[in-house]
């Protein structure tokens, strides 16, 4: 069985672990763990959209994650439902990304990392800065969790559950989007962006394109952030945080999607779980980051793929190769 | 919005933003030099700065009592030692993979954080100046510390020594040709890999000693990392990447704004630095003095 | 700190065999350990204060070996990093996972407000240094008590001692621009006006500045300048401070600014500051005294606010579990305990609480000074039974809106 027909089953088995994850992990704390593992997830595949398939590097994503979070926030905080909050949040966030946009880029490569940059600072700034809208850093508190339907999210489970289904809902979207004529241009414009554009591709448009795509899915995760949190502050804005979704998607691996998936496992779980046990978990992470980069550059999950493959070829010869070099056609 | 300074505090304001120019100088020269040269955005330049820094808190620790410049020098030499074995080491292997030098340098800068949290503790270190630069001078009833005037002297002093390198020696020859064309350099039998290890040790050396020499200003803590990488950020992107001049310039623009902005300005504290960046990145992406990109 | 697990295995199996010889089942309950959490801040620039923290407590329990009222202590500490996020994450992991009976800190103010409705929720009680006013005011909790202070408590009494003492009349302030140092101003600022004085100009530079000088050089024509940095930002401010020649003017600190922890990294430009605190090393308790003496045979440090709030935190615990006795393990009856407890022999004198949960007791004024080499910060003056609201009418305090950047406004500045 080569490792292409083990994909089926591989995502069947993953899907029934995550839907009956409450079941097999117990303790509501880690069932908490997998519901933020899920929701930086989301984040992370966003960032992948343009770092990965737009060849764009992005290190202000913080700043839209904030956006849409501080909406809804802001919403609730002056008595509006949390319908027309979350729809606020994600009005905010495609408006924010729309000018993240425009004014990065007029440049590309560095400028556009740096553009983006300043332009998470700036949120940042504001956010701490009109303390008379969002409080400072004294942030905001949202004492209720939504219930769509009547169904309660109060509890770790059932918020649980709520976010794998969003999750599973972002993974489809981006499932469609890197198979779609889009997605193939995008990739166009990252690799040859002169080629792209004497095709007569119009390059900035796409990428516009892109910038609030992955907006869209930055903000509805950092409404999931909220909700689980119950309360945001400016430090959700900062530098770190950009920085942060970065780390998951470039050790994860940017040319795929489970890569992001598993660079979002690595930094929640050693920042929550394993620093109850290891009490420098900053410097082990610093050693994980270098190591992925030492021995699997292209990312976390391309290499594993990899050393799979090696050691899956490796195994079959060692297995089958006398039997198979004397086999002899039989007559006809 | 806008608030008014008067004459005496605006020649305060002039001289510190000088100063703080110098040592953003000595912080970004070596960032600018290895951006434009290799290509690398080097995410741990704060963190060179901030373990450089805390060298020199160890060697001008009193029982030690080393001579301040003495200890920026050996400070310098240390960082650049280290910075040699990283590019030859792990950045090598990385040439022309932007994403993963970023996974690389963001990583170390972690682990150098950490190692610094274990071996300094997380209390704020400000050693004094050298003794004969204590105190300060009065003008017209101001005080200008010593210090921090000598601090300009020391910038533009390494700023010309750097030029005198680059504009005028073979060494310097082969790093403009690198940067301006690292391919062919290499087959005009340049040995661009040597050199760009030069470059970086060059440059984390530089950054230690700003280090070392911004101390007495600018304290030792930790966090300080994450503080002085943007500003160099800021600084080669007004200057422009590659550029000696661009990098000077871009230093005392970066301080005087810094100085007269958060004084004149306060509302914007936050982004002031940003702002300007922003403009000029929107205007002039390749900044005030730099090549614009084949 | 490692997880005593060898003593409280110990602990069990001795009361485990004992308790059947004795045939007590009621008391097998109390076998169990109880659980002590600390949210703390281990890394990032907040993480001085952090590992102050879990020195202080750590001082306590080896003291008492871990046992407190004869019970066995479990301690367990987490590092939130210094977020409002990892506190929240942090304190489900001590709640949901680990069932602690009572949690100690947090550090900082933000991380405090993101936690609270949690803790209630969750019915666990909660001893805070952190800071934040309305925790203890406007939306007080009933499961939480906070033996340090509020942000403006210390900075009341030195508004009063600036005035009434030292006679000054006009002032400047300069704080962070964040909640912690608007409420440290504005306690500063209203009782300073209220007798007599004017506050001239209040600076706010950003949580994170490089060099305080443009700042510095706007102070002006002041009597004195009062500060309530925080963290590592006091060490390069009065450096500056005494750098640009302003020395001259009196420099007035909170208790952050001037903690007896940040010592060792000051210089000469720290001698003759003038600060106001609810803790000072010096202080001549017995407790106090075996408590420094510990600190700085086991850490070689100093102890500051940071440890010493831990500490009496620990003996807050120990008091309740005291009186609780068998019912220590109902957590709102922990709550309840915790918050009538009375003491009086503690590192900063005696400690009781309001019913709002925030700590009543002495507040120093000290001046600094160089004694052979080492600084010390003096106590000067005493000022006992110190309230967070200060002299003021408690419902007409809170009838106010919460200390911010303009409230109280600032009518005198020029």
């Amino acid at each position: 069985m080569n490792w292409r027909s083990a994909r089926t089953p591989a995502i069947v088995l993953a899907l029934v672990a995550l839907a009956t994850l409450p079941i097999w992990v117990g303790n509501p704390y880690y069932i908490n763990v997998s519901s933020q593992i899920l929701l930086f997830a989301v984040f992370a595949l966003a960032l992948n959209v343009l770092v990965g398939y737009g060849g764009l590097v992005s290190l202000g994503h913080a700043g839209l994650f904030a956006m849409a979070g501080y909406a809804a926030a802001l919403m609730l905080q002056a008595g509006y439902g949390h319908l027309a909050a979350i729809l606020t949040g994600l009005l905010v966030v495609l408006a924010s990304a729309a000018v993240f946009g425009l004014l990065a880029l007029r440049s590309t490569g560095i400028g556009f990392l740096m553009i983006t940059l300043a332009l998470g600072q700036i949120v940042w700034g504001i956010a701490y800065r009109w303390a008379s809208l969002t409080n400072g850093d004294n942030g905001v508190n949202v004492p209720t969790r939504p219930a769509p339907f009547g169904l309660v999210l109060s509890n770790a489970p059932a918020f649980y559950y709520a976010t794998l289904l969003i999750f599973l809902l972002c993974v489809g979207t981006m499932m469609l989007f890197v198979r779609s004529p889009f997605g193939a241009s995008l990739r166009g414009t990252r690799d040859q962006a002169r080629r792209m554009n004497a095709l007569g591709y119009n390059v900035w448009l796409i990428r516009f394109v892109a910038i609030l795509f992955s907006g869209l899915w930055t903000g509805v995760s950092g409404l999931l952030f909220l909700y689980y949190n119950q309360f945001i502050s400016p430090q959700v804005a900062a530098l770190q945080t950009s920085a942060e979704a970065l780390l998951m998607v470039i050790s994860g691996g940017t040319a795929t999607l489970l890569g992001p998936i598993a660079g979002a496992a690595i930094v929640v779980i050693m920042k929550n779980v394993v620093s109850a046990y290891i009490e420098r978990w900053n410097l082990v992470l610093g050693v994980i980051f270098v190591a992925i980069i030492t021995f699997m550059p292209e990312g976390l999950v391309p290499g594993i793929v990899r050393f799979w493959k090696l050691g899956w070829r490796a195994f079959r010869e060692r297995r089958a190769p006398a039997a198979l070099r004397n086999v002899v056609e039989p007559p006809p | 919005m806008l608030v008014s300074i008067n004459a005496n505090q605006a020649a305060i304001l002039a001289v510190n933003s000088v100063s703080l120019g110098g040592v953003l100088f000595l912080l970004s020269a070596g960032f600018s030099l290895i951006f434009g040269l290799m290509r690398i955005p080097n995410l741990m330049h704060g963190s060179f700065f901030m373990l450089g820094a805390y060298f020199g808190v160890t060697l001008l620790d009193q029982k030690i009592g080393m001579n301040s410049w003495l200890a920026a020098l050996l400070s310098g030499l240390a960082m650049a030692v280290i910075g040699g074995a990283i590019e030859r080491l792990l950045l090598r292997r990385l040439a022309g993979q932007e994403l993963p030098q970023v996974l690389l340098t963001l990583g170390l800068s972690f682990i150098v954080a950490d190692l610094c949290l274990m071996i300094w503790t997380g209390d704020p270190w400000q050693p004094s100046p050298p003794a004969q630069l204590r105190g300060a001078f009065q003008a017209a009833g101001l005080f200008f510390p010593i210090f921090r005037v000598v601090i300009i002297l020391v910038a533009v002093a390494i700023a010309i020594a750097l030029w005198l390198m680059i504009d005028w020696t073979r060494l310097g020859a082969m790093i403009r040709a690198g940067v301006d064309d690292a391919p062919i350099a290499r087959v005009c039998g340049i040995k661009v890999s040597q050199l760009f290890t030069l470059i970086f040790a060059l440059g984390a050396g530089l950054a230690a000693f700003g280090g070392v020499v911004g101390s007495p200003f600018l304290s030792v803590y930790p966090g300080l990392d994450a503080e002085m990488l943007p500003l160099a950020l800021i600084v080669v992107i007004l200057g422009g990447t590659g550029s000696l001049l661009g990098a000077l310039v871009g230093s005392f623009l970066i301080g005087a704004l810094f100085n007269f902005g958060q004084a004149m300005l306060p509302d914007l504290a936050y982004v002031i630095l940003f702002l300007p960046m922003l403009l000029v990145l929107v205007l002039r992406p390749q900044g005030l003095f730099g090549k614009v990109q084949a | 700190m490692t997880i005593k697990r060898r003593t409280v295995l110990k602990g069990m199996l001795a009361s485990g065999a004992s308790l059947t010889a004795l045939k007590a089942p009621y008391v097998q309950a109390q076998t169990a350990a109880f659980k002590i959490g600390l949210l703390t801040v281990k890394t990032g620039p907040l993480a001085q204060g952090g590992i102050q923290m879990e020195q202080g407590i750590n001082t306590f329990l080896k003291e008492k070996s871990s046992t407190l009222a004869g019970r066995k202590i479990e301690f367990l500490s987490a590092d939130t990093g210094g977020n409002p996020a990892g506190a929240k994450t942090k304190a489900q992991e001590l709640i949901e996972r680990d069932k602690v009976n009572v949690i100690l800190g947090p550090l900082a103010a933000f991380e405090l407000l993101a936690i609270t409705d949690y803790v209630r929720e969750n019915q666990t009680p909660l001893i805070s240094l952190a800071a934040a006013e309305d925790v203890t005011q406007r939306k007080a909790n009933p499961f939480v008590i906070r033996p340090s202070a509020t942000s403006a408590q210390a900075c009341h009494v030195m508004g009063d001692y600036a005035a009434k003492e030292l006679k000054f009349k006009r002032a400047a302030t300069i704080s962070e621009d964040f909640a912690f140092g608007y409420e440290q101003m504005s306690g500063f600022q209203r009782v300073f006006e209220d007798n007599g004085g004017k506050v001239v100009k209040k600076l706010w530079p950003p949580l994170v500045t490089p060099d305080y000088t443009p700042y510095i050089a706007q102070i002006g024509n002041v009597d004195c300048v009062f500060n309530g940095f925080a963290g590592s930002n006091p060490v390069k401010f009065m450096r500056s401070y005494a750098d640009l020649g302003l020395q001259r003017i009196q420099l007035l600190a909170g208790w952050t600014a001037m903690d007896d922890a940040l010592l060792r990294s000051l210089g000469d430009e720290a001698v003759g500051v003038i600060s106001a605190a609810w803790y000072s090393a010096d202080l001549d308790t017995p407790t106090n005294k075996r408590f420094v003496e510990a600190m700085q045979k086991d850490y070689n440090v100093l102890p500051g606010g940071y440890s010493a709030g831990m500490y009496i935190a620990g003996q807050c615990v120990e008091a309740a579990i005291q009186k609780l006795d068998t019912k220590s393990d109902d957590r709102k009856a922990l709550a309840d305990a915790l918050h009538q407890i009375s003491l009086t022999d503690t590192p900063r004198g005696p400690v009781k609480f309001d019913q709002y949960g925030n700590v009543v007791g002495d507040i120093f004024i000290r001046k600094c000074e160089r004694k052979g080499r080492q600084l010390t910060n003096t106590v000067i003056k005493t000022y006992p039974n110190v309230s967070q609201f200060w002299t003021y009418d408690e419902k007409q305090f809170l009838a106010q809106p919460v200390y911010a950047r303009d409230v109280p406004p600032a009518k005198n500045l020029e």
